[in-house]
């Protein structure tokens, strides 16, 4: 007990357990505002289960059929994005960047993707790192925009972040209808050479629309955690993140590091858009407003505390409340609590100052 | 008499170390109280219990005599327990007056907050102890002294009685520390009870009338300071014989490999920092520049260093013009710096001790290669760097910056830099904060470096460190420099004078 209470209070274990308490409370009000409107909250967790792994709680015994594989496809297919754009924010975050144009940069991969996808014709292993390369590059490109105008002009990267996200989906509306093809909505199928789905994921999740798009998510996870902890530039980027002056001191290039790391950051959230285009739909969408890829990207890097294994586990967990949502519906629970829980989580995790120092009173308390 | 504090038995953990141990303090009202130790032994750990700052594991504390449990900073003003931290706790660019009434504003109706009330009562508190702070400017426009009796004032204006003061000649002039003395007596005659935390064994005979020994977090005693002499009392902290004399045989410059001319700098509020200025430096010497703080001192270091664009002369390193380089090419080109404000350009807090080490030479081999971090070298350098430089913490090489005392933060700087063993080496107040043992130490180094042909350009606002370490002073007055002297033909009354701006005294 003792050596429990001395692991809570020790705040290098702080990191890791303000996001678990974050997530605990969270539930906690989530079940007490269920309680408080007269619902169970057991259905909660029964379709957060039925969401994850694919059982159907209510069915076991009943001769039913228990194991529904295709909403854990849904989910997953729900989750890449929200990694990606995840990272895209914690790469930023870390160089002391407030990246909220992920939803921009995504955008502009994904046309990217589409273009190339439908205007190339070339065999798979050629086309799909093409396809997958362009789409970075485009998102990179559109993040580079705010960090050049943060290092050369001094204009802060969240303004132009916010217009660019709308430049971005008027930009690519118009382009997406330009494609040889596209009706008002949506764009022709890309050459089936650039898809990232495949049949044999689809069969194995009943026809879900899984693809292999969690490749690059892996990929992406390894890049950023490698960057970020094993380089120079990674060490440099923290240095610039924490304290800039010291930085600048010490030699390093604060502004062009700046620039670079939003252009990095663009770059994870342009192949959000490509796991999109070429994974889950097949085609370049046409989109009235924006998806809010870019801003569940914000709470999974928030949660996530700006770390690479974080934003996997966060996107995993935002994700699962996201994919309980549809089903907690079907049982007459309305899909809000997913958001009170998914949002007192956040603020639970912006509290941590003061979760911290009550974990550090734990410590003798006697 | 009656103690107002009493601090019994009072024991405080950091993960890897016991920052107090079994730790006592005792003050009687109307007393100057100093608590002396080496850095680390948990002096500023012991006053942030005292100030709610952290909950001890073990002891009480009394105030006037009653048990009180201080758990947060509110409860220590409440009884009249005010601090001044050892790093100044102050919003950049919010103006004295707003820093001073943060948390207890005076309001107007409509909750509209009486700036110009508050800032005629700073104004009053300020001249009645002649601190001559204008309310109405900028944290950041202001000179590290000046926010140091901003944080003063702050304590003043909340009417406390019992003073806590960290360190709080680190940063002032001579001139300046003997005015705080004055005050510190004006305040304890008038009732007011003072722990004083200093490094410098001459304030504690000066001023204060018991003294606290703390060593490595546990009591060692508390002595009648009238009786007690310096020598004793560092003694007493360290537990080895102390030498105050820097050990050193003449100096033998050589060539030139510092030179400046007719250099022009500009500050922050576009005024002439530094006026037509020239100077040279041999390989060999150690060249102080001295003057009172803010007569351009910081912006002369921001020129050679390349943190601060210069309007027009010639920075020579070697023979080689480096005013237009970057700041990394000048590192490679030889030199060194030893930054004047520690935390904000000396470490990334955030950062491991072993991550701050590698500071400067983290892009370079053995630390990485082709951009890849090399964890293991990282690794050896820090920990030799720790065990040359006694850098003392909690968890070693792992230890984040942050946890880190004030004066084993400023070690791991200078370990850094003089690790680079520069051509030229610019030390900033180099031993602000350090304990009397660690300063024998770094001024031998600095030494150590002169002997072995390199150079030294110290920069110091404390009278003894000038005329004991420098070979050659420069004194910089209103930006120019007014005089140039050989160490050993110089006191601290010529010195004071030429740094006063009275006497233009004779280039050399
Ligand atoms: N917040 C903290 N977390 C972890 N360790 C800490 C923390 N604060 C202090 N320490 C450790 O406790 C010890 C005592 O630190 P403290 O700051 O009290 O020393 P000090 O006597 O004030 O030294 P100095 O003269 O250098 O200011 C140090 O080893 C320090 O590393
Ligand atoms: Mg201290």
């Amino acid at each position: 007990m003792e050596r429990f209470r001395n692991y809570l209070a020790n705040e290098k274990n702080h990191k890791i357990l303000i996001p678990i308490i974050a997530v605990i409370l969270g539930f906690l009000l989530g079940n007490i505002v269920m309680l408080i409107t007269g619902e169970n909250p057991i259905e909660l967790y029964k379709a957060l289960i039925q969401a994850v792994f694919g059982v159907k709680v209510d069915n076991i015994g009943t001769g039913k059929t228990v194991f529904v594989v295709r909403k854990v496809g849904e989910y997953f297919v729900y989750v890449m994005p929200i990694v990606l754009t995840g990272l895209s924010v914690a790469f930023a975050f870390r160089t002391g960047l407030f990246n909220i144009g992920a939803e921009g940069q995504l955008l502009m991969g994904a046309f990217a993707t589409t273009w190339l996808g439908i205007t190339l014709d070339l065999p798979a292993i050629i086309l799909i790192p093409i396809v997958v390369l362009g789409g970075a590059l485009a998102g990179g490109a559109w993040g580079f925009i705010p960090g050049y105008l943060k290092a050369k002009f001094n204009v802060h990267e969240v303004v132009v972040t916010i217009m660019l996200n709308y430049t971005a989906l008027h930009l690519t509306n118009f382009l997406m209808k330009e494609i040889p093809g596209s009706d008002s909505v949506k764009t022709a199928k890309l050459n089936e050479n650039a898809l990232l789905s495949s049949e044999m994921l689809r069969n194995l999740t009943s026809n879900s629309r899984f693809h292999f798009g969690f490749i690059i998510v892996i990929i992406a996870l390894v890049i950023f955690w490698y960057i970020i902890n094993k380089t120079t530039f990674g060490y440099e980027l923290k240095a610039v993140g924490y304290n800039p002056n010291a930085a600048e001191y010490a030699g390093m290039k604060v502004k062009r590091n700046a620039a670079l790391s939003m252009a990095i950051s663009g770059a994870f959230a342009g192949l959000a858009g490509v796991v999109l285009v070429a994974g889950t739909f097949g085609y370049g969408r046409v989109l009235s407003a924006a998806e809010g890829y870019g801003f569940d990207g914000i709470a999974v890097a928030l949660i996530g505390g700006n770390t690479a294994i974080g934003s996997l586990l966060s996107g995993l967990l935002l994700g699962s409340l996201n994919a309980a949502q549809p089903i907690m519906q079907g049982q007459g629970v309305p899909k809000a609590i997913t958001i009170i829980i998914s949002a007192s989580i956040i603020v639970f995790v912006a509290m941590q100052k003061g979760i911290s120092s009550s974990l550090k009173k734990l410590k003798g308390a006697k | 008499m009656e103690y107002v504090i009493e601090m019994l038995n009072i024991t405080k953990e950091f993960p890897g170390i016991k920052a107090n141990d079994n730790v006592t303090l005792r003050v009687k009202k109307g007393e100057i109280h100093a608590l002396l130790g080496e850095n680390g032994a948990g002096k500023s750990t012991l006053m942030s219990v005292l100030f709610g700052l952290y909950q001890p594991e073990e002891g009480i504390i009394k105030v006037r005599g009653k048990e009180v449990a201080i758990t947060n900073p509110n409860i220590a003003n409440e009884h009249g327990i005010g601090m001044v931290h050892q790093h100044f706790k102050l919003v950049e660019n919010f103006t004295v007056t707003e820093n001073i009434i943060l948390g207890m504003e005076p309001k107007k109706s409509f909750g509209r907050i009486d700036i110009a009330k508050a800032s005629k009562k700073v104004k009053e508190i300020s001249e009645r102890y002649g601190l001559s702070v204008d309310p109405n400017s900028k944290i950041e426009d202001i000179t590290v002294g000046m926010q140091q009796r901003v944080e003063i004032l702050k304590m003043l204006y909340r009417d406390a009685e019992i003073l806590i003061f960290d360190e709080p000649t680190a940063v002032l002039t001579p001139q300046e520390i003997h005015e705080l003395m004055k005050i510190m007596k004006e305040l304890v005659s008038e009732g007011k009870s003072i722990v004083l935390i200093t490094h410098k064994l001459k304030e504690i005979k000066e001023v204060s009338d018991k003294c606290t020994v703390l060593r490595k977090g546990r009591y060692i005693g508390t002595v009648d300071v009238k009786d007690t002499t310096e020598e004793q009392m560092a003694e007493m902290m360290v537990g080895r014989e102390v030498s105050f004399q820097v050990d050193k045989e003449e100096a033998n410059p050589t060539d030139v490999v510092l030179s400046i001319k007719n250099l022009n700098v500009i500050n922050n509020r576009k005024l002439q920092a530094v006026k037509n200025l020239s100077i040279d430096v041999k390989r060999g010497e150690i060249m102080c520049v001295a003057g009172i703080d803010g007569n351009g001192q910081s912006e002369f270091i921001e020129a050679i260093t390349g943190l601060r664009k210069i309007e027009s002369g010639s920075i020579m390193l070697n023979g080689k013009e480096i005013s237009g380089m970057t700041i990394r090419n000048r590192t490679l080109e030889g030199i060194g710096h030893i930054p004047e404000d520690r935390h904000k350009h000396g470490l990334v807090l955030d950062f491991t001790l072993e991550e701050n080490m590698a500071l400067q030479t983290y892009y370079k081999e053995p630390l990485s290669k082709n951009g890849l971090i090399n964890f293991e070298e990282r690794n050896k350098v820090s920990e030799r760097l720790i065990e040359e430089f006694d850098v003392r913490s909690g968890q070693g090489s792992e230890t984040k910056a942050r946890s880190m005392s004030g004066g084993n933060q400023q070690k791991v700087i200078i370990a850094r830099e003089m690790d680079l063993s520069p051509e030229v080496l610019i030390a900033a107040q180099p031993t602000r904060g350090l304990d009397v043992g660690a300063i024998e130490y770094i001024h031998k180094r600095l030494v150590e470096e002169r002997d072995s042909g390199k150079a030294v350009l110290l920069i110091s606002l404390e009278m003894e460190e000038v005329l004991n370490v420098a070979d050659k002073i420069a004194v910089l007055y209103e930006g120019e420099i007014v005089g140039m002297v050989d160490a050993d033909k110089t006191d601290e009354n010529e010195l004071g004078l030429m740094m006063a701006g009275s006497k233009r005294g004779e280039v050399s």
